[in-house]
């Protein structure tokens, strides 16, 4: 089903949101929006699952027959690994505005050579 | 019989290393017992040796004691053993028996020394190298002893040391001793290799006894010279050195510096007289070379009348002594020289009994006079100390050879030998020199002993007679001078001659017989010469009574003579010291400069150019180090920081940098992967 639909354009999809994302990454100075940005690959990630598992065909990816949901199953795991990632990232957020009284991360280049 | 000289090697050791205790704790009397007991035993046990042999058969003679071997080396077999046969008793006797009484004589005359022990070790030192000389066995032992009683001649004639003349005096006794020990060795080495090249090697004395005969035709490699003679010459030579012969006798009269026991000792009955019983020892060898005799005896008559010319004029009464002695020996080599070795012997032996006693008497004056051994400072002493006066005229009786004292049995058998040999030449020069002897004796004694007093009033006043342990010795001294000569007495008279009897295995090689036996056998003649001496000798006497005694004649008129020249001469040695000064002490000085000229500027110009190349090299090799290493060094460093320095700009610190990084990092291990797996 999906008429017009195929695979490919969810992977292209999946594509450009990684695209956005990973240019959120690394363009903003904010550290929230880096943070964001890491949501938004993880996600992509996430769209690729789901298409694969959709579209994939008769057996599963891990072979089985009866079922195939493996893909949905790996998304949840994925969604709960970004909830728990962004929790530390969101505390390291915390410390770095404890010690720089900003969050915007070209004040910590104080590693620079 | 090995007791004989390990007694007084041990009395010298402990003088020497006990003695300064010794003498603060017990006294010196401690060291006189230790001192004279060691040698006064020697010639109790030798006297009882000779007792021992006299049992044995004349033919027989000899004792060995072998106490351990020494050195093998090659074909050289030595060990240290002592030989006794008649030759090494009559020395042993002579040497521990009058060397007995000098140290009971020093016991006294050396009282108030400091350094008693040091003198007494010395002189018990000296006794045990002079009996190693006498009775090794082998050559090499005999040279052993050789040299040490030249060493104990250096140290007893500096013993008072802190005078430097009296180092001096040492010193070149040595030295002039070393010359003659050179010749000694160099002789020993070439009758070795003659032995060697006979098939018998060896330096044990009797061995080369029996093997002499086969040396008669071996001539010297490139010299071509006969090889006993030119042995013999150089042992001959070493001789001189040793018992003051020309042309090294000068040390003699130097070594009148040291202590008078030392004189009458070393200088006058046993050291000196090394030379004479090395000759005879070596008979075998000496009667083989004919040349060398005869050089032997002319030396010998020319010394005797030599030193008696210089004696004439001395005013020291110890240096009249000394030219004495020297002239004295002059007839002993005379009389081994010509051939007549037992005769030689027998005056050594009545020389030791009266020159100790002379030189003894002499020290007594001395230590009368308060230290003043001046003559022309002496005079009417007879009345002072008779026992002295009487010890000495009785000893220079015997050294004039008036009959029938010692000397004349001795002197006389010399003379006469010395004819009938047909060495008439050496026979006027002894005859000649036996007239001098007595003038110049009886002008001493004269000098010393008569007429008025000349010297100061202290003096006067200090005169007196020697202590009883210097006056006893005298008196057995002067004693065996009067009746020494019974030993020997010339054949005109008695045929009675036990002494040159008890010698003779000694001297019973065939070649030795051969030249002892070869002269003229008259009693008649012999008795005629006699004669002959008796009234040169009697002339003599007169001459130095009218002049000295008397005083009729005045000995200023004769110095004066031919202008006073003569007497210059004779008075002064005849400036053979003075010659040698110039011809070997000066050339030889120069020399050592030279070398050390080379030594400083040569020799250690090339150390300091040396020195001067490594530094060059060490300097080049710096730079090296300075410019190569440490550039390299520096160079990794610079380059670590330079590279550093790059990579610190990476730490950028933005974390989108970073990010950026990771992103392109993962593209490109894709981009490779993709690569890789198409390729």
């Amino acid at each position: 089903m999906g008429g017009g639909i195929t695979l490919y354009h969810f992977l292209v999809l999946s594509l450009i949101v990684f695209g956005l994302g990973m240019y959120c990454v690394l363009s903003r100075r904010n550290a929230i929006g880096i943070l964001m940005g890491v949501e938004l690959i993880l996600n992509s990630a996430n769209i690729n699952y789901l298409a694969f598992d959709f579209y994939g065909g008769a057996k599963g990816i891990t072979g089985a027959v009866a079922y195939h949901y493996d893909g949905q199953i790996f998304a949840i795991f994925v969604i709960m690994l970004a909830a728990a990632e962004a929790v530390i990232g969101l505390a390291v957020v915390l410390a770095i505005y404890q010690n720089f009284k900003t969050i915007d991360v070209s004040a910590t280049e104080t590693l620079s050579g | 019989m090995r007791w004989i000289i390990l007694l007084p090697l041990l009395g010298a050791a402990i003088n020497f290393l006990a003695g300064p205790g010794l003498q603060k704790t017990v006294g010196k009397r401690a060291i006189s017992v230790v001192g004279c007991g060691v040698v006064i035993a020697a010639f109790v046990i030798a006297l009882y040796a000779l007792t021992r042999m006299l049992r044995l058969a004349p033919d027989d003679r000899f004792m060995l004691d072998y106490l351990w071997p020494w050195m093998h080396i090659g074909g050289l077999d030595l060990d240290i053993a002592f030989w006794l046969d008649p030759l090494s008793m009559v020395m042993t006797l002579i040497v521990t028996g009058v060397g007995g009484l000098i140290h009971i004589y020093s016991t006294g005359y050396m009282h108030d020394d400091e350094s008693y022990w040091r003198f007494f070790g010395w002189l018990n030192l000296f006794t045990f190298a002079m009996l190693t000389l006498v009775l090794g066995d082998n050559l090499w032992l005999m040279f052993v002893g050789w040299e040490g009683v030249g060493l104990c001649s250096f140290a007893l004639i500096g013993f008072w040391y802190k005078v430097p003349a009296n180092t001096t005096a040492g010193n070149k006794a040595f030295i002039v001793n070393r010359v003659g020990d050179l010749a000694f060795v160099v002789a020993l080495y070439t009758l070795f290799q003659g032995l060697s090249s006979i098939g018998h090697p060896t330096l044990v004395t009797r061995e080369i006894a029996k093997y002499a005969p086969m040396l008669a035709g071996v001539t010297m490699p490139y010299l071509g010279w006969q090889l006993v003679g030119f042995s013999t010459l150089l042992m001959f030579i070493g001789a001189t050195g040793k018992s003051a012969q020309i042309p090294l006798y000068v040390w003699l009269p130097d070594a009148m510096a040291g202590p008078t026991p030392v004189s009458a000792l070393i200088h006058a009955a046993t050291m000196v007289t090394a030379g004479i019983y090395m000759v005879a020892r070596l008979n075998f060898l000496f009667s083989m070379a004919p040349a060398t005799m005869t050089v032997i005896a002319v030396i010998g008559g020319l010394t005797a009348l030599f030193a008696a010319t210089i004696g004439l004029a001395q005013n020291d009464i110890k240096k009249v002594l000394a030219y004495s002695t020297v002239s004295q020996l002059g007839y002993m080599f005379a009389a081994v020289g010509v051939g007549a070795y037992a005769a030689g012997v027998f005056h050594l032996m009545t020389h030791a009994f009266f020159k100790a006693c002379l030189f003894l008497g002499s020290g007594s004056v001395i230590h009368a006079m308060g230290g003043e051994q001046d003559m022309r400072k002496m005079g009417g002493l007879r009345h002072k100390m008779p026992i002295t006066y009487l010890t000495f005229l009785a000893a220079t009786l015997a050294i004039a050879g008036i009959p029938p004292f010692a000397g004349f049995m001795s002197k006389d058998e010399i003379v006469w030998q010395a004819f009938a040999h047909g060495h008439v030449f050496v026979w006027f020069l002894l005859l000649l020199g036996a007239a001098l002897t007595v003038f110049y004796m009886f002008r001493q004694v004269y000098m010393t002993f008569f007429g008025e007093f000349r010297g100061t009033h202290e003096q006067e006043h200090h005169l007196h007679e020697s202590p009883p342990s210097m006056a006893y010795v005298l008196i057995v001294l002067g004693v065996l001078s009067v009746i020494g000569g019974i030993g020997n007495i010339p054949e005109f008279l008695i045929s009675w001659k036990p002494f040159e009897e008890f010698l003779a295995p000694v001297f019973s090689s065939p070649a030795t017989r051969h030249v002892v036996e070869s002269h003229l056998n008259s009693h008649r003649v012999e008795a005629g010469f006699a004669l002959i001496t008796f009234i040169v000798v009697i002339g003599g006497w007169y001459f130095a009574d009218v002049m000295y005694r008397q005083e009729r004649i005045d000995a200023e008129r004769f110095s004066r003579m031919f202008g006073g020249v003569v007497y210059d001469w004779v008075f002064n040695k005849y400036y053979v010291d003075e010659l040698y000064d110039y011809v070997i002490v000066r050339p030889y000085l120069a020399a050592t400069r030279v070398l050390a000229w080379f030594d400083l500027h040569i020799v250690d110009g090339v150390v300091n150019f040396a020195a001067t190349v490594i530094i060059f090299l060490s300097w080049l090799s710096g730079l090296f180090d300075k410019y190569v290493v440490d550039g390299l060094v520096n160079a990794a460093s610079n380059v670590t920081l330079d590279v550093g320095n790059r990579l610190r700009r990476l730490q950028t610190g933005s974390i989108n940098g970073y990010l950026y990084g990771i992103l392109a990092a993962v593209m490109v291990i894709l981009l490779v992967r993709a690569v890789a797996r198409t390729g």
